[in-house]
């Protein structure tokens, strides 16, 4: 093998984890290990939805799938591709907006057009085909701040969408609305993915969004977060929420979640005492 | 499509576009009305500030020669305003009535005063803005220049007063020299603070966008760091007012500060309280004008005062 040669990945899908982890300030004496062991593989179009106690290293996955962070063990791949650095193929959702104010909506949404050096028309038009699709063209000469929360997450799923990513990488996007705003939301989200053919990887810690939204819900154990187990949806599309085996579904993941969330408690409470 | 049909909220933004106009007539009016009450309150404010003064004079408290109260020290505006005339001030030989008149002379005094501070505030600004971002850019500019920068803000003004005579002599360049050194560091280390306060999700956005480290700079820390940095220079304004008064008084041919000392080397209580009214009311006048410009420009900050009123 040539020295230096990336290591190549046969498989095309979407994202793939081998053994990922991450240490947050790995050598330092502040150092402590989010996330181990990771092994995932994500098929293109799948929605897979990371659901776990707060603090088990979701956010942290997802920032390494971005490529936004290092992985400090293991490798990711994205369609044969070594993850490294960001890329507009992968793009990140945040649960706060993460608009910039001081443009308005269409420019928003056409920012990483704008990184490229489109023309002012290009930028207009696929930001007018982009906010189409997210049900906001009216509002694409207002500012952020004129917007509601709902509809500021929907711009910011217009920028994504974009740049044409394949896959998008939602934390906890819809955590900050009210009940029913997240529950348009969810339909909302679900006709953007089945539009767009991209794969999109959702954190949320709410078991009824993992039940609406995901083909399968990776279940993580708390600190350092681990695969517990993965369950697969088997649901038709559109479903429906209040059937039987719904029903089982939550219950199910609710106790595979209380553990963990018991288990995370047990240790804050240890890490309080010691403190 | 079934996305734009089936939501009640892109119908309810639409429908808000076009507000009917009684609401906005109704707005405008009340915009007005706050402007009136806001006029009206600083009208009472310092009108019972003149009017203590008044008093104690009024009870004999206050000697008219060393504390006139506005009524006397306002009263002869054209007595008061020959003072500002440079002409009769230093030329031997030179008649009361020659060169500009009263009116004329406190104009381009005040005039002067304010072109200085102005000119330093934005050399200062442009300055500082450039050297905090360089030193966030670039790791070895941060290890390099921050330590000199920290060690030299707390460094008085007046400490710098020989370094601009020895530097530039007498004339604009020191006074204008004087503001901005008074400024620099300060706002360098403000600019630094200001970026480290960035929210990383905007940089985060940036980057997955593919932006370059100089783009994420130019087209997000710039534009994110503007409103602090605009209320940065809302509070060195006066900050600038104060110093080029110093500068001015050690031989700048006029200026406000010239003024000043004049009315200190002849005993002239009152020409340095009409002098103080004047620069009061500039110092005021700016303010509000840079309030405004900071209410257009970043019309999407939250309006705090507000809530912490209704505490
Ligand atoms: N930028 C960071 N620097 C240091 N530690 C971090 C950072 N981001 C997250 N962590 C830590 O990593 C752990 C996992 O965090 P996170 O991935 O945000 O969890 P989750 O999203 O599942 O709630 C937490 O203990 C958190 O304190
Ligand atoms: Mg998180």
């Amino acid at each position: 093998m040539a020295f230096d040669a990336p290591p190549t990945f046969s498989s095309k899908d979407a994202v793939v984890c081998r053994g990922v982890g991450k240490t947050w300030a790995a050598g330092t004496k502040r150092a402590h290990n989010a996330l181990t062991d990771i092994d995932l593989d994500v098929a293109p179009g799948e929605f897979v939805v990371f659901l776990g106690p707060s603090g088990c290293g979701k956010s942290t996955l997802l920032y390494l799938i971005a490529g936004l962070e290092d992985a400090t063990e293991g490798q990711l791949w994205s369609f044969g591709d070594l993850v490294e650095t960001p890329s507009p193929q992968r793009s990140l959702i945040f649960q706060e907006t993460s608009l910039f104010p001081w443009l308005t909506v269409w420019e928003n949404v056409s920012f990483g057009l704008s990184i490229r050096g489109a023309s002012k028309e290009e930028r207009r038009t696929v930001a007018a085909e982009a906010l189409q699709r997210v049900g906001l063209k009216a509002a694409m000469d207002k500012r952020p701040d004129e917007l509601s929360g709902g509809m500021r997450q929907r711009v910011a799923v217009a920028r994504a969408l974009a740049m044409r990513p394949k896959v998008l990488l939602m934390d906890e996007p819809f955590a900050a609305l009210d009940v029913q705003t997240r529950a348009r939301m969810q339909d909302f989200l679900l006709d953007v993915w089945r539009d767009s053919g991209a794969s999109v990887l959702f954190v949320t810690h709410h078991i009824d969004e993992a039940v609406a939204l995901a083909d399968r819900v990776v279940v993580f154990t708390s600190r350092p977060g681990r695969i517990k187990t993965i369950v697969p949806i088997d649901l038709p599309r559109p479903r429906n929420l209040f059937s039987r085996q719904a029903e089982d579904l939550r219950i199910q993941l609710t106790d595979l979640l209380r553990d963990e969330v018991d288990r995370a408690f047990a240790e804050q409470e240890a890490l309080a005492v010691t403190a | 499509m079934a996305v734009v049909t089936r939501d009640s909220e892109a119908s309810g933004a639409a429908a808000g576009t076009s507000r009917p106009a009684a609401v906005s007539r109704f707005y405008t009016g009340m915009v007005n009305l706050e402007w009136l009450t806001k006029a009206w309150w600083t009208i009472l404010s310092i009108s019972l500030f003149a009017g203590i003064w008044e008093l104690c004079w009024f009870f004999g408290w206050a000697d008219p020669k060393l504390l006139p109260p506005p009524h006397i020290f306002l009263g002869n505006l054209a007595e008061q305003g020959k003072f500002f005339n440079t002409a009769t001030r230093w030329q031997v030989g030179q008649a009361m009535n020659a060169g500009p008149s009263a009116f004329e002379s406190v104009m381009i005094t005040v005039g002067a005063t304010t072109a200085r501070v102005f000119i330093g505030l934005a050399m200062a600004s442009v300055l500082a803005i450039g050297m905090g971002v360089l030193i966030r850019y670039h790791h070895f500019f941060d290890k390099l220049v921050l330590p000199t920068i920290t060690l030299l803000s707390p460094v008085s003004p007046i400490a710098w007063l020989p370094v601009a005579i020895f530097l530039f002599g007498i004339g604009n360049a020191p006074a204008i020299f004087m503001v901005v050194v008074a400024l620099f560091f300060h706002m360098v280390l403000a600019t630094v603070a200001q970026i480290d306060g960035v929210s990383p999700n905007f940089i985060n956005v940036a980057r997955t966008m593919g932006a370059s480290k100089r783009q994420i700079y130019g087209r997000v820390i710039v534009p994110a760091i503007l409103p602090g940095m605009l209320q940065v220079l809302r509070l060195n304004l006066f900050g600038a007012w104060m110093v080029v008064l110093v500068a001015e008084s050690t031989g700048v041919g006029y200026g406000m500060g010239q003024v000043i000392m004049l009315a200190r080397n002849t005993f002239n209580p009152s020409l340095v309280f009409f002098t103080i009214a004047v620069i009061g009311v500039l110092g005021f006048a700016f303010d509000w004008l840079l309030r405004q410009a900071q209410r257009r420009i970043l019309y999407w900050l939250p309006d705090t005062k507000e809530k912490l009123r209704g505490l």
